[in-house]
């Protein structure tokens, strides 16, 4: 009975530390999306006036796999990402834009600055658009498969691990 | 200089009141049964942003965004559970400050009583050995020295 008010206390003690030091390598302010392995919610945004597309529809999802990018030119880590969706363009793979509370003038500016990677752009300029898709702060990237099914969320700028570790081979595997 | 210090005081107190709800008043609705609604909902929303505010306590952009909506749905003839399930399922349970209580969260809401439990436990197990302690007899060598003690005592004036 001694023995055990000494062990129990140790017991507590190393199975909370086992938690907190869990705890420590997650990081608390990404948020899983409620969304993963659902089909992309609906919506019908128009397009940046200028830019030689219709805009962007949940219609333009499927088919193959690829990204949806949520981004603004007042966000500063937009702009430190761009090379790297850039780079994804080049490499082959579809790219969309959703333009996120922006003004459609700085939007146009900047990517005609930064170099314009998306196939298709739409114009979220409530950002009643990026609530449904659950979207917190840009940049955020989705990885959308062929059946327009959300399979990966990514919270802030993509970093080139990210693309290596992450998306890259998630893209590849979406393929076969 | 009394009174200024007292000035000062009061100003400091002032600005230690906590401001409470970013909500403007461009924002409320015109009726008070659904604002009211809105408020309580608003209340019950994590701010996905700064993440330990109520979407009515938080200055930031989707802050406002989800107080318009929750008003526009309320307007629009939404149940409160119902506005709460459009959330969740945009953002996940993580968005209610209060979390349902689910089989993943059990030990969450759960955790304290069990707590409780083993802590009240212990200490009736603690005082009840206490009482076992004291309660054993004094031995006759104890007696009688008590006894020379108390007489001890009692024999000086």
């Amino acid at each position: 009975m001694r023995r055990l008010l000494f062990v129990v206390p140790a017991l507590v003690f190393v199975a909370i530390a086992g938690f907190l030091a869990i705890g420590l390598t997650r990081d608390p302010s990404t948020l899983p999306s409620a969304l993963l392995d659902r089909p992309a919610p609906d919506f019908a945004l128009p397009p940046l006036p200028g830019r030689d597309d219709a805009g962007f529809a949940r219609a333009d999802l499927g088919g193959g796999p690829m990204l949806v990018n949520f981004f603004a030119s007042w966000c500063v880590p937009c702009r430190i990402e761009h090379p790297i969706i850039d780079r994804l363009a080049e490499a082959g793979v579809t790219v969309h834009g959703i333009n996120y509370k922006d003004k459609p003038e700085d939007a146009l500016a900047w990517l005609a600055e930064l170099g314009d990677p998306f196939a298709r752009v739409g114009r979220d300029q409530d950002g009643r658009v990026g609530i449904d898709w659950g979207v917190y702060g840009v940049p955020e990237t989705y990885v959308i498969d062929a059946d327009g099914t959300i399979v990966h969320k990514h919270v802030g700028p993509l970093q080139p691990r990210d693309l290596e570790r992450t998306i890259l081979p998630l893209l590849e595997s979406l393929k076969r | 200089m009394s009174r200024r210090l007292v000035l000062a005081f009061l100003l400091a107190l002032a600005m230690a009141l906590p401001v409470h709800a970013a909500l403007t008043s461009d924002e409320l609705l015109q009726d008070p049964v659904l604002e009211a609604r809105a408020r309580a909902i608003g209340k019950e929303l994590r701010c996905l942003v700064c993440q330990n505010q109520s979407i009515d306590d938080s200055d930031a952009d989707l802050a406002r965004d989800l107080r318009h909506l929750v008003r526009e749905r309320l307007l629009a003839g939404d149940s409160d559970a119902e506005i709460r399930e459009f959330m969740v399922e945009r953002y996940g349970e993580f968005v209610l400050l209060k979390p349902p209580v689910t089989m993943g969260t059990l030990l969450l809401w759960g955790g304290p009583f069990v707590v409780l439990a083993i802590g009240g436990a212990l200490i009736v197990l603690s005082l009840r050995r206490r009482r076992a302690a004291s309660t054993t007899a004094l031995t006759p060598d104890e007696e009688s020295r008590l006894a020379e003690l108390l007489d001890e005592g009692t024999g000086r004036p």
